[in-house]
């Protein structure tokens, strides 16, 4: 069976709800006759018409009011960043209106608001941020990062489905270096279930987005020195799965926290107070963070790379963890 | 749209022709600058990108470039430009060196950034330049502001602001352009309407005919020029500047013309009908400005000759030199977030 990319299976899943549901559209800036900056949306537009795919004047903020709109009628609207870097124009309408609604008033808001996010391609400061710790701090919200073909598709129709707004980043660097088969009946993968990527019995790696195959490549070389990783791939991170991530912990006692967002105020932080507070005592190390530093993202190759977490830093930390 | 929808008489009926026409100096510094624009363009996107010398985006100005240099050539040194993703020109105009461009775009230590950001996103207090942000008509609230200051501090200094056609969608510009107004700042608002927001048509992106068409909405004037004619965009922008200058408030100017280009060197712009292109190639700024020139007897042939190769050799010498530039340390990475004693 033929392999499906990363970036194709998000395509299939909104295709497929699409077909499934006519409440579903998408709405972006060139979404409809170019089919998307990335080609998400390629040939929806011939295949639905230019009222489900619209092409939409350059106003995120508008993009997104106008989805909440329409989803309080009734609809439900997929909103496209072209890139998750222009969130920041959406920032109102997503933290105030569509949070908020179903609280104040009990009403929901079914939007996915989904756009690319992360770095690695050299994209500079304004084309590579990973924007998920602002929402992350805003209750009403759910925020999902897929990692994997299967969980692009299986979490993009679990946010278009979803009752509540669901911001959906995919790491812009996965889109075509990450491919596998899939199943061809409809699946859903449930918003707010963790993964294990790889079980082990050392050191749990919680992790999320591109990061997840840093640490299976840190987990294949100390492989060799005997030190075995669990790597787990949270793929939400509100609501995130608490229960997967204190059984790792539980089983493992020692734990690394990694992401390509930057450390202060990054989910590691939060993991870190949970396990803290839940799994004290099952600790047989300190809890490590190993993220970008606290600088915007560079463009330059050398600066870039200096700022990306790296396999070296894991397998790293993680000798120096196991050796604890 | 297509080419049966473009009145050939749209920019006769609308424009502003030129009122007065530069000193003979600065006509040629004009040519100057627009083919220096166009060539260095030509090597970042056609030779550089390809060679993979280039990391990133790359988004050029070809069949613009009348628009920046005819605006920014009258400019005080003390007045401030915030350039967007196609204005070129105004790094060079603006006294940018090549070699600082040029490691710019190829990430080098040198460039205006030091490689913290590419391509056009460049800088800098010293030449009163404010980079862009990619977030479309940031600029524009930014640009209000610069005025502001100015008027504030009784300085008679003035600011220039670009952006697309696009980003007159965005609330940012709405809020900066109404404020600037209210305030009546020493601000020119330039808009280069090139018909297009990468694949987005004019038609889609607003239902007014014209961006300057917004204007009156914020009590400012809205003038339309042929953006493909350097002297109607100089003559527009003199005119502005002295009224900002002299204390009557902003204006914005828009300067119809056509991205000859895709949206960036990934996009082939299919979508965009090639009648359109052949059509706004008729109307190519620096032959068309060279033509003006030479009928005048202001250059000849061999004087355009003449300055293509000194423009040639000046880039050849730029890339030579950035391209030997050293890339940054890694840990320049933690540099510069905030203020550091030196
Ligand atoms: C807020 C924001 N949304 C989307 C983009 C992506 N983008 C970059 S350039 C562009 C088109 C810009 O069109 P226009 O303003 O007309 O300028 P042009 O490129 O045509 O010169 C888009 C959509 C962006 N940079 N910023």
């Amino acid at each position: 069976m033929a392999l499906t990319t990363y970036v194709e299976a998000i395509r299939q899943g909104i295709w497929e709800e699409m077909e499934k549901d006519e409440r579903v559209f998408v709405l972006g800036e060139d979404v409809g006759i170019y089919g998307g900056a990335f080609k998400v949306t390629a040939g929806m537009l011939e295949k639905f018409g230019e009222w489900r795919i619209i092409d939409t004047p350059i106003s995120e903020s508008a993009i997104v009011g106008a989805a909440i709109g329409a989803a309080l009628m009734g609809m439900r609207p997929i909103a496209e960043m072209q890139f998750a870097d222009f969130i920041s124009c959406a920032f109102d309408q997503i933290t105030n209106f569509a949070a908020k609604c179903r609280y104040r008033w009990g009403a929901g808001v079914p939007i996915v608001v989904r756009g690319p996010s992360g770095g690695g391609v050299h994209g500079g400061p304004f084309h590579s941020q990973n924007p998920e710790m602002y929402f992350v701090h805003t209750p009403g919200l759910k925020v999902v990062c897929p990692s994997t073909a299967y969980d692009a598709k299986g979490l993009i129709k679990a946010a278009i489905r979803d009752p509540d707004p669901v911001i959906y980043f995919e790491h812009k660097f996965l889109y075509r270096r990450v491919k596998e088969e899939l199943p061809t009946d409809d699946f859903v993968v449930p918003i707010g279930k963790a993964s294990i990527r790889r079980p082990g019995t050392d050191i749990s790696v919680l992790t999320y987005g591109a990061m997840v195959y840093n640490a299976l490549d840190a987990a294949k070389e100390l492989e060799r020195e005997g030190i075995d990783l669990e790597v787990v791939d949270l793929r939400s991170l509100l609501p995130f799965d608490k229960e997967t991530i204190l059984e790792s912990v539980k089983k493992t006692n020692k734990v690394i926290l990694l992401h390509e967002d930057t450390r202060i105020g990054g989910f590691a932080g939060e993991l870190a107070a949970i396990i803290s507070d839940e799994a004290f005592e099952y600790l047989d190390g300190p809890i490590r963070r190993i993220t970008a530093p606290d600088t915007p993202v560079p463009y330059s190759p050398p600066l870039e790379e200096f700022f990306l977490p790296k396999v070296s830093d894991i397998v790293y930390v993680a000798r120096e963890l196991y050796a604890y | 749209m297509n080419v049966k929808d473009i009145n050939p008489e749209i920019l006769a009926r609308q424009v502003v022709p030129p009122t007065r026409l530069p000193p003979d100096q600065t006509l040629l510094d004009l040519l100057y600058y627009m083919k220096l624009t166009r060539e260095l363009e030509f090597r970042i996107e056609r030779k550089l990108y390809r060679q993979g010398k280039i990391v990133g985006g790359v988004y050029v100005g070809r069949g613009q470039e009348a628009i920046a240099v005819g605006s920014c050539i009258n400019l005080r040194a003390d007045d401030v430009v915030c350039p967007s993703h196609r204005d070129m020109g105004a790094f060079l105009i603006r006294g940018m060196s090549l070699r600082t461009i040029l490691a710019q775009y190829m990430a080098r230590k040198t460039g205006a950034t030091r490689g913290k950001d590419g391509n056009m996103h460049m800088g800098d207090l010293k030449h009163n330049l404010i980079p862009f942000v990619s977030m479309l008509a940031d600029n524009v609230p930014v640009a209000a502001g610069i005025g502001l200051s100015f008027k504030m501090r009784g300085q008679d200094r003035v600011a220039l602001c670009f952006f697309g056609d696009g980003a007159t969608s965005r609330g940012d510009w709405h809020e900066g352009v109404n404020m600037a107004s209210v305030f009546k700042v020493p601000v020119v608002f330039i808009c280069n309407n090139n018909q297009y927001a990468y694949s987005t048509p004019l038609e889609r992106q607003m239902a007014v005919e014209n961006v300057a068409d917004r204007a009156e909405a914020y009590g400012l004037p809205g003038e339309i020029v042929d953006g493909n004619d350097v002297l109607a965009v100089w003559d527009a922008a003199t005119r502005a500047i002295e009224r900002a200058r002299s204390g009557q408030g902003p204006t914005l100017i828009e300067c119809k013309t056509f991205r000859m280009t895709g949206h960036s060197a990934h996009d082939d712009a299919g979508y965009v009908p090639a009648e359109l292109f052949e059509f706004w190639e008729e109307r190519d700024p620096i032959n068309k400005f060279e033509r003006f020139l030479k009928e005048r007897g202001i250059i000849t042939a061999s004087g355009i000759e003449d300055l293509q190769k000194r423009i040639h050799r000046e880039i050849d010498e730029a890339i030579q030199i950035a391209e030997k530039d050293p890339f940054p340390d890694p840990e320049d990475c933690l540099k510069d977030v905030y203020y550091e004693e030196s």
